[in-house]
């Protein structure tokens, strides 16, 4: 899975199960913020990234994300 | 000084209406909810009779977070209680600058936790649950969830009593108004409707296996009847001080005047006549009435052969044969935990619009219905005061009274 079709993938899963507008979920925002993260829901956020990627992200995976840009760089890392 | 205790607000998801309006509508006409839900034959059922309510859908209502953790029982309760919080004039703010309680009966949420075990046991993985379950799994979450969407800041419990839940609800939240512990009390009850829930029930052949007439099977008192039939929603009444509903000028449609309660303290199932007895005399004790007071007592007949025999009996020796006696579980079937707080929604609906809803499907009554009033057609009757009785596997019994307002 390149890029891309990293961004698009993750976008259509993201925006469903957090009920977010796709159009938010943009490279230099903020993901906790954008989706309205508290502490269950990076729960939910391992579930959905397990389900649609087939990883699990660990606690550490999460600290070094800011913005969805990291996000992506992190699932490349994790797919490859 | 004791308070005088009023219901401001009912609210109800019933298979017989979703909303007072159909429910209304179907206790007039004697309308039956009972359907026959064939996947329950698949499951490993003995009868596929239930009630039946549809899984609301509260995304209009709800955020993600405010409706992940709700189980079946709690949704329901959600629109019970949407219903009874706009007719008592309540709202957010209201309720999170005045203190108001809860006390929602349930017992049991049989489906959420299947489907959770189901889940690990298929991921290996207890991560991969998600957020949501755990809330679900609990007991608990009519509350947790009712009392976080409506900001309430008074008591919060669930009540579990078996099928006197919803009725132990509204007495526990009329006496804490009535001690002036609370000013209001967000009291009901709620019965989730899956095939995982009433599976063990059924097991015990408890159920009318009637599968090929649905609307005849549940038939309280008839002499025909051969068990009940399972069902579900929730039901949600607003328990309030007169002080309280007079200074918010809120409608006030019925006072509470009596509570009766008591344990038989013998078998896990089998109902008794001396349990009955005393609840019921312990209610016209609390409210200070005689027995010629009450118009109409909504029974708590189940359709069982043993049960409705020990009622019709414990009726007749508190209250004598006159008095007119259904039981609405003719139309809903057994509401079980619900079934306390929605018959005496129903009952209140009855009481406004002066009429007693039929005992339908009685047709031959036995030697003890023989002795009792029950109304087997919609009746046009003003009532004053009624009674409802409410007993439960455990031997747990509640009978609450209810009389007009008058002030």
């Amino acid at each position: 899975m390149n890029r891309e079709e990293i961004i698009s993938t993750t976008k259509r899963f993201l925006s469903e199960e957090f009920e977010v507008e796709e159009s938010t979920i943009l490279p230099k925002n903020n993901l906790q913020k954008t989706l309205d993260l508290d502490s269950l829901d990076y729960v939910d956020l391992v579930v959905v990234i397990e389900e649609n990627l087939g990883f699990k992200p660990t606690a550490d995976d999460f600290k070094s994300i800011d913005s969805f840009d990291d996000f992506y760089t992190l699932v490349e890392k994790r797919l490859a | 000084m004791e308070r005088r205790v009023v219901i401001t607000g009912i609210g109800l998801y019933s298979c017989i209406g979703n909303g007072k309006e159909e429910v209304l509508d179907s206790l007039r006409t004697g309308k039956s909810g009972i359907i026959y839900d064939e996947p329950r034959k698949e499951f490993g059922y003995r009868s596929c009779l239930t009630g039946m309510v549809e899984d609301p859908n509260l995304k209009p209502f709800l955020s993600r977070r405010e409706r992940i953790g709700m189980h079946q029982p709690a949704m329901y309760a959600y629109m019970s209680t949407k219903e009874a919080l706009e007719q008592a004039k309540l709202d957010v703010d209201f309720l999170n600058a005045n203190e108001t309680g809860i006390i929602f009966g349930n017992d049991s949420t049989a489906g959420a936790v299947i489907n959770t075990v189901d889940k690990v046991r298929e991921r290996k993985d207890t991560t991969l649950i998600g957020s949501g379950d755990i809330f679900q799994n609990m007991n608990c979450t009519v509350n947790m969830s009712l009392s976080t969407i409506y900001k309430l800041k008074g008591i919060n419990i669930t009540l579990s009593a078996a099928c006197a839940s919803g009725s132990h609800s509204i007495g526990m939240g009329y006496l804490l108004i009535k001690q002036g512990l609370q000013d209001r009390v967000v009291c009901g009850g709620a019965q989730e409707i899956n095939k995982y829930a009433m599976a063990s029930f059924d097991g015990l052949g408890t159920f009318s296996p009637r599968e090929d007439q649905p609307a005849s099977a549940s038939r309280p008192f008839d002499a025909g009847r051969d068990g009940l039939v399972p069902s579900g929603g929730a039901a949600t009444l607003i328990v309030e001080s007169l002080e309280s509903a007079e200074k918010r000028g809120a409608p006030i449609l019925g006072e509470l005047i009596g509570y009766g309660f008591s344990s038989n303290g013998e078998h896990i199932s089998n109902p008794n006549f001396d349990g009955q007895f005393r609840s019921l005399s312990m209610a016209l004790k609390q409210a200070g009435i005689n027995a010629d007071v009450v118009d109409y007592v909504n029974a708590h007949a189940t359709s069982t052969p043993v049960g409705d025999s020990m009622e019709a009996q414990a009726i007749h020796s508190v209250l004598g044969g006159k008095v007119p006696v259904s039981s609405t579980k003719s139309m809903t079937g057994h509401e079980c935990w619900m079934a306390g707080a929605s018959e005496v929604a129903y009952s209140l609906l009855m009481m406004e619009n002066n009429f007693i809803a039929p005992n339908i499907n009685f047709e031959t009554p036995d030697e003890d219905s023989a002795k009792i009033n029950i109304v087997p057609e919609m009746r046009e009757q003003n009532i004053d005061c009624f009674l409802s009785n409410s007993f439960g596997f455990g031997g747990t019994n509640s009978s609450l009274i209810v009389k007009k307002f008058v002030k």
